[in-house]
């Protein structure tokens, strides 16, 4: 255990070509090793890049899948983002998405029969309170027992999705169903419409960019923003600020869980019409990604909700085409999440011999 | 009355002592970790790898126990990965330990489908056995519980000893612990505390890696994808749970498990069957959570827990 021959030594002006060249280095590295492990996998690099390329952005109907993908993760992402500002670990947005799933198949098949222009933003607001109030719970427990909320939120994701499957074979079981468990299908007063006629792209992707706009509102015009940042830079110098320090924890976790749960609404009511057990592959997980890669800026997301969107729908169409597993596609976000976090690093650190 | 019935049988505690043999691994991984003052979130996936690996290794012809130093190296792997960014650079330890987890799962299950392509469902391997140790198996209720287990079993309760011992009575342990307290106590006695938390995750993920194996190769005899199904996060209640000592972890994941076992006897049961199955799926990571709650509150968290120490700043 000699000493350690390196440290970082803060750089007092970086420069552009300090904060541009490390990022650039890391998505270079991502590429080069997504190709090796396509490699591996006996296929030439280049057209399985090519591929996912094309899959993702080569065509109209590729476009707009990539662009229905980002949608759920544009929501999840600006939960994340809003959470781990405040350093607020939420790490169930998987739960949060399938309560406002939930809420939006108990109101939106029947319970209520309003005309959309009512029926629509009722569901959205069942849903956001629902997301809400699932991650109320972890937030309480960490503020009132002490209980880390990084745990808590992970057991819950498990918890509701057992939950939902009991309430899938059980009251919310679709008759219709043929024995799969799956809810019974919204009345279409209460489906999302399409933007626009014939192109397959719901409301909820406006919702989600209106989302973002708002949450930047928030984060950059509002005293609440103010308050989630100082929590999130310094607990014990916030709180002798004079700010509520769990007051403001609740309340981004009442933001973030009703951002998390219009994910679950706009799948249901956009895109599939009823309630699986596979309406998320992991959006809830993947929205840590999505708002990492934006640095946790809420416009950001957008654009890295539609970057990790585009890899997952390219590597669909990719993979049935060059025959490399799917799979790629984690190991290339896990790989780009892990190398952006270090580079964002560098471009601030220098590292010096010891 | 059924559960009582239940609760005397030997057969029960031989089952709560094989599901508590893999979050024992784990669990002391976790807590070697977090004794030095780092949090591993890479803990579900490193348990992934390290079921595949060690299953993959026995699969294509090595011994069970090269078996298991394989799955081992392969989560010391992804723990020097982790250490490196989370010590030296001091990166965000939850960031860190999900991006760990997501690229140990997803290269797990690419290495898979590479492996074997065309299986619709993953081939056997001869998983350890049973072994009964002379003399101690005849114990009545306690042998049959605690010494007719696979040997695998037998090293994860040789490891919690050889931990507890490495923690509390060793120098290494000492300077281990002080990195979690006060890692410039550690730098003002001319030692690397970045050496030790790196060391200390890398080892730490070993063990988790080992857990993982223990599914594969010893508790079933084949992998499967989410076989691990949120066994890591469990374990990292279990730390707290056990206030950061071995000893009570142990003895956390052994009621934990002992309950899993119960929930799965009580389902057959008459009463159980009126019950939707979920409610006992959830009982485990409910019970967690409890736990945490009444804990928590007095726990003795390692003061520098997650907080990063660069020697520039002091």
């Amino acid at each position: 255990m000699r000493r350690w021959p390196m440290r970082l030594e803060p750089i007092a002006n970086p420069s552009f070509a300090r904060s541009i060249t490390p990022p650039v280095l890391a998505i270079i590295a991502t590429v080069v090793i997504a190709s090796l492990l396509a490699m591996l996998a006996g296929a030439n690099p280049f057209s399985v890049l090519g591929l996912i390329l094309k899959g993702a952005f080569g065509s109209q109907f590729a476009l707009l899948e990539t662009l229905n993908r980002a949608t759920p993760l544009i929501f999840t992402g600006l939960a994340i983002a809003v959470a781990f500002r405040a350093k607020f670990w939420n790490i169930g947005a998987e739960a949060q998405l399938y309560a406002g799933a939930l809420v939006t198949v108990v109101l939106g098949t029947g319970a209520l029969a309003w005309p959309g222009l009512a029926l629509i933003p009722a569901l959205a607001m069942g849903a956001v309170l629902a997301g809400a109030v699932v991650l109320l719970v972890p937030a309480i427990l960490k503020t009132r027992f002490g209980v880390d909320e990084v745990v808590t939120t992970l057991l819950f994701n498990f918890i509701f999705l057992l939950f939902i499957s009991m309430l899938l074979e059980g009251p919310l079981k679709d008759p219709m169903g043929m024995g799969w468990p799956k809810s019974a299908r919204l009345i279409p007063e209460a489906r999302l419409p399409r933007i626009v006629d014939g192109l397959r792209l719901h409301w909820g992707f406006a919702l989600s960019i209106l989302c973002a706009l708002a949450v930047w509102v928030i984060q950059t015009r509002s005293t609440l923003g103010y308050e989630m940042r100082a929590v999130g830079l310094n607990r014990e110098a916030a709180a002798f600020a004079g700010i509520p320090v769990n007051t403001v924890l609740v309340k981004t976790a009442l933001l973030s869980g009703g951002l998390a749960a219009l994910a679950g609404f706009s799948e249901v009511a956009g895109l599939k019409g009823s309630l699986t057990l596979d309406l998320s592959p992991g959006f809830g997980y993947t929205g840590i990604i999505v708002a990492m890669l934006a640095l946790l800026n809420p416009l950001g997301v957008i654009v890295s909700a539609l970057f990790v969107a585009g890899i997952f729908v390219g590597a669909d169409s990719m993979s049935r085409a060059a025959g490399v597993p799917t799979y790629l596609a984690d190991m290339m976000l896990a790989t780009a999440l892990l190398l952006m976090v270090l580079a964002i690093l560098l471009t601030r650190f220098r590292v010096v011999r010891d | 009355m059924e559960i009582l019935d239940i609760l005397i049988s030997a057969s029960f505690w031989a089952a709560a002592i094989r599901i508590a043999t893999p979050l024992i691994l784990a669990t002391m991984g976790e807590l070697i970790c977090e004794r030095a003052g780092v949090l591993n979130l890479g803990i579900e996936g490193i348990m992934v790898a390290g079921a595949f690996a060690g299953w993959m290794a026995v699969y294509s012809g090595t011994g069970l126990w090269v078996g298991v130093a394989v799955a081992m190296v392969v989560g010391m792997g992804f723990g020097l990965l982790h250490s490196v960014l989370t010590v030296p650079f001091g990166l965000s330890q939850h960031v860190v330990g999900l991006g760990v987890t997501l690229l140990a799962t997803s290269s797990t299950y690419y290495a898979y489908r590479l492996a074997l392509p065309q299986v619709t469902s993953p081939p056997k391997i001869d998983a350890f056995q049973p072994y009964e140790i002379p003399v101690l198996s005849e114990i009545p209720l306690l042998g049959q519980a605690l010494f007719s287990q696979t040997p695998f079993t037998y090293l994860a309760f040789i490891l919690v000893g050889l931990t507890s011992v490495m923690l509390y009575r060793t120098p290494l342990g000492l300077a281990m612990r002080a990195a979690g307290e006060s890692p410039a106590a550690v730098a003002a006695q001319g030692l690397s505390v970045t050496a030790i938390r790196m060391g200390a995750v890398i080892v730490g993920s070993g063990f988790m890696a080992m857990g993982g194996a223990f599914l594969t190769m010893s508790a079933f005899d084949s992998f499967f994808f989410e076989m691990v199904n949120g066994r890591g996060w469990i374990c990292i209640a279990l730390v707290v749970f056990g206030s950061w000592m071995p000893g009570k972890a142990l003895l956390g994941a052994v009621l934990f498990a002992a309950f899993d076992a119960l929930q799965i006897r009580v389902q057959q049961t008459g009463f159980g069957a009126d019950i939707p199955y979920q409610i006992f799926l959830m009982a485990p990571y409910i019970l967690s959570i409890a736990a945490l709650v009444l804990v928590s509150r007095r726990a003795q968290v390692p003061a520098a827990l997650m907080v990063p120490f660069n020697k520039g700043e002091r």
